[in-house]
């Protein structure tokens, strides 16, 4: 039997815009004083009303267009029923059927393309704390991150294994720090991962899948690898025991325990919400203008994937393009020689990919010391060599009995004949080729 | 001469120009007929405690500056579902007895910026979960005209505050029919503005895409001059239109209704109204005539496939916006809750279930397009259309009783032109059995202007605007 894992990921960003999604209040909550940045609307106090961000949404967009997303022309909000004390409203302000942003897709390394599903705008929740307080166990609600504008992009269940899936989060993550909407950190919550995985499984018997499993709040790529490599070999586990396929009920929800690096079910279908969406009606219908959507392409930065393709048009290997991009001095240091015609632009990335260099320092001096090229005239080197050949006929033929590791003398001499000017490389070939002579 | 409660607000203002009485004065007037009327009416639940001090206040602004701004020391009624820092603000429902509003409703915030003086909150329905006060948690408020017929409402209060001449101008705020209805069983003037002209921040939501707050007064002049005031787009509520507000009172005391084309509905005389109120109607058509307008009969759609539209609606609406009261961070507990706003919990979540969705909501929604497109078809030839508010007087104290569609059946005439998000005045035009009789002129969304002109020009020319002589109706 052949298996081929089926993930889809369902990834949550923060954005970091100066004020939350619906009201004033600073959006940057981390690490601040519980509930000290709220007010009626985040609090959801009887009359208050949401106002969206313009910047948050305008951010929203351009993520979708960074990642080959079509900007919908028409769009809206949807409130997202669900009773719980981390929402103060009773409902979340979400998209639902109209979202700002879909059909886009990110290109793996392999050229495999994952598909994005869709790219929407809603507002994060407040936090609970559970915690003891004078002897007793008790629940504590910090509304500060109540409204704080969140991103949610969805993909296509186009990854099988956890590698891609590892490489998709990576391409995002990328990419939001690259557009400047949010620092995307993981630590911070800034980044939130939701795998959806099941199964395909190839027999005699035809294609079989395995019942989806969706695995909740994961807040690293590596917690979502392991989750994901779990659920795979546990649902063929499963499979192979009780022969339960996929059916449009039997999707489950999950959680991680990062400890024991497994998953363990939270609830089933039967349990699952009915979240009663229907269309905000305190906030009017979006209508987006072309212009709008060109003004926001024109302002998206040259993105991680064009830069990595462009340092590799510039000679440099791929393996060091992908090290240059992550350390923004380095792709300094390589645009700033990449015009210098005594700078070989590759074997500068090379040297700083392996770490050879100080990159704070004179790069260019110590690149000169590291790499001297010298004299390539073979003209002039000819000569040279030709007299060094003429005044040594014993060792000549020496080489040409088979001491062949003379010719490091003919280069040595050669080197020391031009005061070190020439270039070795080229000494080398020369003096072999007239040795041979 | 007229009596302090008599006047309307050019009159208050003209005596405080002219140094006749102050405010401390106008006040106290009201406040010791509070005392002695509101325990028979139940029109007040809360007073403000600070009114003297800040109607002193006023006094002192009006010896130093005069009168300078539009509503300085007008006495006013605010309906209990708009949050007043300082007044307990409750929407007449228990789960919020005592609560304290930790900021001020723009509508209340322009007020006051406009010197207007809050005697106190309103009785309604609970939640403005009905048409006639029956629903509140703090027993129904009396008709003025009569303490054994209903006010209506659901901003019943403020319409009986007018009537029985507790305040000199009120607020209320309607979802369909909340300032229409009850201002036409109490005999009063209510504007309705179109949805979006102006703020419901910090107005407890009922039906948040039809919400309308607005004026409710002894005059259509009294309610130009607050909705001048009141109106405007706010920050605050993503819903209210940029477009410039009209001076509404530049449409007053014009001097006839030529070239005004109004259409006076078919529809709306309705087959179970009687005679004498379709005759009421039929009048002031005449009366409008008269005036230099031209009136036709027109058709719209049956006004009561807006029953269903609105009741869908706004009941999925009020399930969603209520999941706030959670009984814990603020008021009662939700067993506190009256069965009226319960039942509409339930209809509303129903309603918007998964595999009712597209049967309820989506439907309602698509017959909520048809409506407005048929107002917009007939607004192309005609400024203005009118019909009776209701299909009868105030109904008797205990109607609601057993009836769970009352407020829908008692507003089916006001149904369409909410759900569509119109203007509309409501103001009296006879009576029946010693009752009154609403007239609404209804215009399209922002003419406000168009509407008020109209009403203005009838009610200077009628003589249906009194008030009942509470020492003989009580």
């Amino acid at each position: 039997m052949k298996f081929t894992p089926l993930i889809g990921l369902e990834v949550h960003v923060e954005l970091e815009t100066k004020s939350k999604m619906f009201c004033s209040c600073p959006a940057d909550h981390f690490g601040k004083e519980p509930n000290t940045q709220t007010c009626p609307v985040c609090l959801g106090l009887p009359g208050a009303l949401p106002v969206p961000n313009q910047k948050a949404i305008e951010s929203c967009m351009k993520i979708g267009l960074a990642l080959n997303c079509h900007v919908n022309s028409q769009s809206k909000f949807d409130r997202k029923q669900y009773f719980y004390p981390d929402l103060a409203k009773g409902y979340q302000i979400s998209q639902y059927d109209e979202p700002f942003c879909s059909n886009g897709h990110i290109t793996l390394d392999s050229g495999k393309k994952i598909g994005v599903e869709r790219v929407h705008m809603e507002e994060d929740t407040g936090k609970l704390q559970h915690v003891v307080l004078d002897g007793k166990k008790v629940s504590l609600v910090d509304y500060n991150r109540s409204g704080v504008p969140l991103v949610e992009i969805v993909s296509r269940p186009d990854m099988s294994s956890s590698a891609e899936a590892k490489e998709y989060l990576k391409k995002i993550h990328d990419i939001v720090r690259a557009i400047s909407v949010s620092s995307a950190d993981m630590e911070k919550g800034q980044m939130r991962l939701e795998p959806t995985v099941n199964v395909c499984l190839e027999s005699e018997q035809g294609l079989r899948y395995t019942p989806l499993a969706e695995v909740k709040n994961i807040n690293s790529f590596n917690y979502a690898v392991q989750a994901i490599d779990y659920e795979v070999s546990r649902q063929i586990k499963e499979f192979e025991s009780t022969g339960q396929e996929k059916t449009e009920t039997n999707k489950t929800t999950r959680g991680y325990d990062s400890v024991k690096k497994i998953t363990f079910l939270q609830r089933t279908k039967e349990e699952a919400k009915d979240y009663r969406y229907f269309p905000e009606p305190d906030i009017p219908p979006f209508i987006i203008e072309n212009e709008l959507i060109e003004k926001l392409q024109r302002e998206i930065p040259e993105l991680p994937e064009q830069i990595i393709s462009n340092l590799i048009k510039l000679g440099i290997e791929p393996k060091y393009a992908k090290i240059i991009y992550a350390n923004p001095e380095s792709l300094e240091v390589v645009k700033r020689y990449q015009e210098d015609t005594e700078v070989d632009i590759a074997k500068l990335a090379s040297l700083i990919a392996n770490k050879k260099i100080n990159i704070s320092g004179d790069v260019k001096k110590e690149y000169q010391k590291l790499n001297k090229t010298g004299n390539t005239n073979v003209e002039e080197l000819r000569v040279v060599i030709e007299k060094i050949v003429n005044d040594n006929p014993k060792l000549v033929a020496d080489y040409k009995a088979g001491k062949t590791n003379l010719s490091g003398f003919f280069v040595g001499q050669a080197i020391k004949e031009t005061k070190g000017k020439a270039d070795p490389k080229t000494l080398n070939k020369l003096v072999v080729e007239f040795l041979r002579k | 001469m007229k009596q302090l409660h008599e006047l309307t607000i050019k009159e208050v203002l003209d005596g405080y120009q002219n140094n006749d009485f102050t405010c401390v004065d106008i006040v106290k007037h009201f406040q010791s007929r509070i005392e002695k009327f509101n325990p028979k009416l139940n029109v007040y639940l809360a007073q403000n405690k600070n009114v003297l001090k800040e109607a002193q206040e006023i006094d002192n602004e009006i010896s130093e500056k005069g009168v300078t701004r539009p509503l300085l020391g007008i006495p006013l009624a605010v309906k209990d579902n708009f949050l007043t820092e300082g007044i307990v603000t409750t929407a007449s429902s228990n789960i919020l007895r005592g609560y304290d509003p930790q900021y001020q409703s723009t509508v209340v915030k322009k007020l006051k910026e406009a010197g207007a003086i809050i005697l106190g909150k309103t009785n309604m329905d609970s939640f403005a979960h009905g048409s006639s006060t029956e629903t509140s948690d703090f027993g129904s408020t009396l008709n003025p005209w009569n303490p054994e017929k209903l006010p209506g409402g659901s901003s019943g209060g403020s319409a009986a505050a007018i009537a029985a001449q507790l305040a000199t101008v009120a607020i209320g705020s309607e979802t369909a029919g909340s300032i229409r209805q009850p201002s036409a069983w109490c005999g009063i003037t209510g504007f309705k503005p179109t949805y979006g002209r102006v703020s419901r921040y910090g107005v407890i939501a009922m039906g948040s895409s039809l919400d309308s707050p607005g004026p409710m007064g002894r005059t259509v002049e009294d309610c130009a001059i607050v909705a001048e005031v009141i109106s405007g787009k706010d920050d605050k509520d993503a819903t209210t239109s940029p477009a410039p507000v009209e001076k509404y009172t530049d449409s007053l005391c014009s001097p006839d209704l030529r070239g005004v084309r109004i259409g006076i509905v078919k529809e709306y005389l309705l087959p179970e109204m009687s005679d004498d109120v379709k005759n009421l109607v039929l009048n002031a058509a005449n009366q409008l005539r008269l005036l230099g307008a031209t009136v036709d009969e027109v058709s719209l759609m049956d006004p009561r496939y807006s029953i269903g539209v609105y009741t869908v609606i706004q009941r999925s609406e009020v399930s969603s916006n209520l999941a706030r009261f959670d009984g814990v961070r603020f008021g009662e507990s939700r067993d506190t809750l009256c069965e009226e706003t319960k039942r509409r919990i339930m209809l509303g979540t129903y309603t918007l279930s998964a595999g009712y969705y597209d049967a309820f909501y989506k439907k309602a929604q698509a017959v909520r397009t048809k409506i407005v497109n048929e107002f917009d078809e007939i607004f192309k030839t005609y400024d203005a259309v009118i019909g009776a508010v209701s299909p009868g007087p105030a109904r008797s104290v205990g109607a609601t009783k057993n009836q769970p569609m009352f407020g829908e059946m008692e507003d089916v005439l006001v149904e369409p032109s909410s759900i569509a998000g119109l203007t509309s005045v409501s103001l009296p035009c006879g009576f029946v059995d010693g009752l009154p009789i609403g007239l609404q002129i209804t215009s399209n969304q922002l003419k406000e202007s168009t509407a008020i002109k109209i009403a203005d020009s009838y009610q200077r020319h009628t003589n249906f605007h009194v008030f009942p002589n509470l020492e003989k109706t009580l």
